[in-house]
């Protein structure tokens, strides 16, 4: 028996070194597949969440940096005029996303954590062009990320309708950022097509 | 595994009357152990994440006016592919007229699409006239001259409200599937609108 407890062991070493706890989403997306196999950035980006119910969410990914997060809060604070306290602008660090408008913005960051989590967001006004808030988020953003470059990522539910992800491009389109990583879920090429020749090409010149 | 010399076998001789020390054994019983290994394997294999998600690149073109800076595109090299409900795509090759559309507006899925797209691109392909600036321009970018041949081809994607996230991803993977190096993301125009609702692909 021991050979074979120690290869148990060895698989377990493994799995327990190459486990990576991904970061909990603060609403469950199911994300539609690609043939992409680029590996998404996780830092120095902003990320938007199309939820399947067609709401929008917000938030910065700035693991590296957190003062970009109080950069934004406080750029939207005062362009906007919403008399956010100190603390409720340093909640803003800890929260999992923005899905509210600006009017429901103050009564999110009073919520601790764990209570935004359970909270049902309306998400961030997007479709009508004269109302659309993500603008406002985007600018704060591409102020606070000012000199490093910063990745948009969307991560959009399959099952969301076109027009959310219409609303939120053209948001992205006013700020002149044309850039954008969507979020998929990795499939596999075709062999019978011609990214799957070009692929095979390119391996065979290599061997 | 050893078990452990106690040290006292074949030593000096023990006098009468004194007991020999038990040996206690120095196994010890693994199982509950293993028990604990596996149960551990099993739950790291599940919360591991084979699928990474991956992202999917999306240039969109700036929205201008002026001429200089549209993109200009051939009719006959151009498909126009519009995205309806409940996964209903249709397509149309060419310049969509009053006269013509009854013949060219078509319907197919999402699996026929990948067809329509090759067919068109292999037609594009085959009417191409050598353009020798466009070759050397790729030569001197370090680009594949043979992307030239599809110079003229261009797929315009349009959307209807109908459509889902899902459905517009998946007909963008479509043109890096079959290697379209011109594609657009565009606004539906009312008469394809009055098309597409015609055939059943949209309510609105």
């Amino acid at each position: 028996m021991t050979p074979f407890v120690d290869i148990a062991f060895l698989i377990l070493s493994f799995f327990i070194m190459a486990t990576k706890f991904k970061p909990q989403d603060p609403v469950e997306i199911t994300t539609p597949n690609s043939v992409s196999s680029e590996i998404l950035p996780t830092d120095n980006a902003i990320m938007i969440l199309i939820t399947k119910d067609n709401q929008v969410m917000f938030t910065p990914l700035a693991e590296k940096d957190p003062g970009v997060f109080d950069q934004i809060i406080q750029g939207i604070n005062t362009k906007r005029s919403l008399g956010l306290t100190p603390a409720e602008m340093a909640n803003f660090r800890k929260t999992p996303a923005v899905g509210v408008p600006f009017t429901g913005l103050k009564q999110l960051l009073s919520m601790s954590p764990e209570d935004q989590k359970n909270l049902k967001q309306p998400g961030i006004p997007v479709l009508d062009s004269a109302t659309n808030e993500l603008v406002w988020w985007i600018n704060e953003a591409k102020n606070a990320f000012a000199g490093g470059h910063m990745k948009i990522l969307i991560k959009g539910d399959g099952n969301s309708k076109f027009p959310t992800f219409d609303g939120v491009v053209s948001a992205l389109k006013r700020n002149d950022e044309l850039k954008y990583n969507l979020v998929t879920t990795p499939e596999d090429i075709p062999a019978n097509s011609d990214l799957g020749r070009m692929k095979r090409e390119v391996e065979g010149t290599k061997k | 595994m050893a078990s452990l010399d106690t040290g006292d076998s074949g030593g000096h001789k023990k006098g009468p009357g004194v007991k020999k020390a038990k040996k206690l054994s120095t196994r010890v019983d693994m199982t509950p152990m293993v028990d604990l290994g596996f149960l551990l394997i099993t739950f790291f294999i599940f919360t591991a994440t084979i699928n990474e998600p991956t992202a999917m690149d999306l240039n969109m073109p700036k929205d201008t006016d002026k001429e200089d800076e549209q993109t200009k595109t051939k009719q006959s090299g151009a498909l126009t592919v519009m995205l309806g409900k409940d996964n209903k795509v249709f397509y149309y090759e060419g310049e969509l007229t009053n006269e013509n559309a009854s013949q060219i507006f078509q319907q197919t899925t999402f699996k026929g699409i990948r067809d329509e797209i090759i067919k068109k691109k292999n037609a594009v392909i085959a009417a191409y006239r050598t353009d020798p600036a466009c070759e050397e321009k790729a030569k001197k970018e370090g680009k594949r001259v043979s992307d030239c041949k599809q110079q003229d081809f261009f797929v315009v994607i349009k959307p209807t409200e109908d459509a889902t996230y899902k459905n517009a991803v998946d007909i963008l993977d479509e043109m890096t599937i079959n290697d379209v190096k011109r594609y657009a993301l565009m606004k539906i125009s009312p008469t394809e609108l009055d098309l597409v609702k015609a055939s059943g692909g949209t309510s609105k």
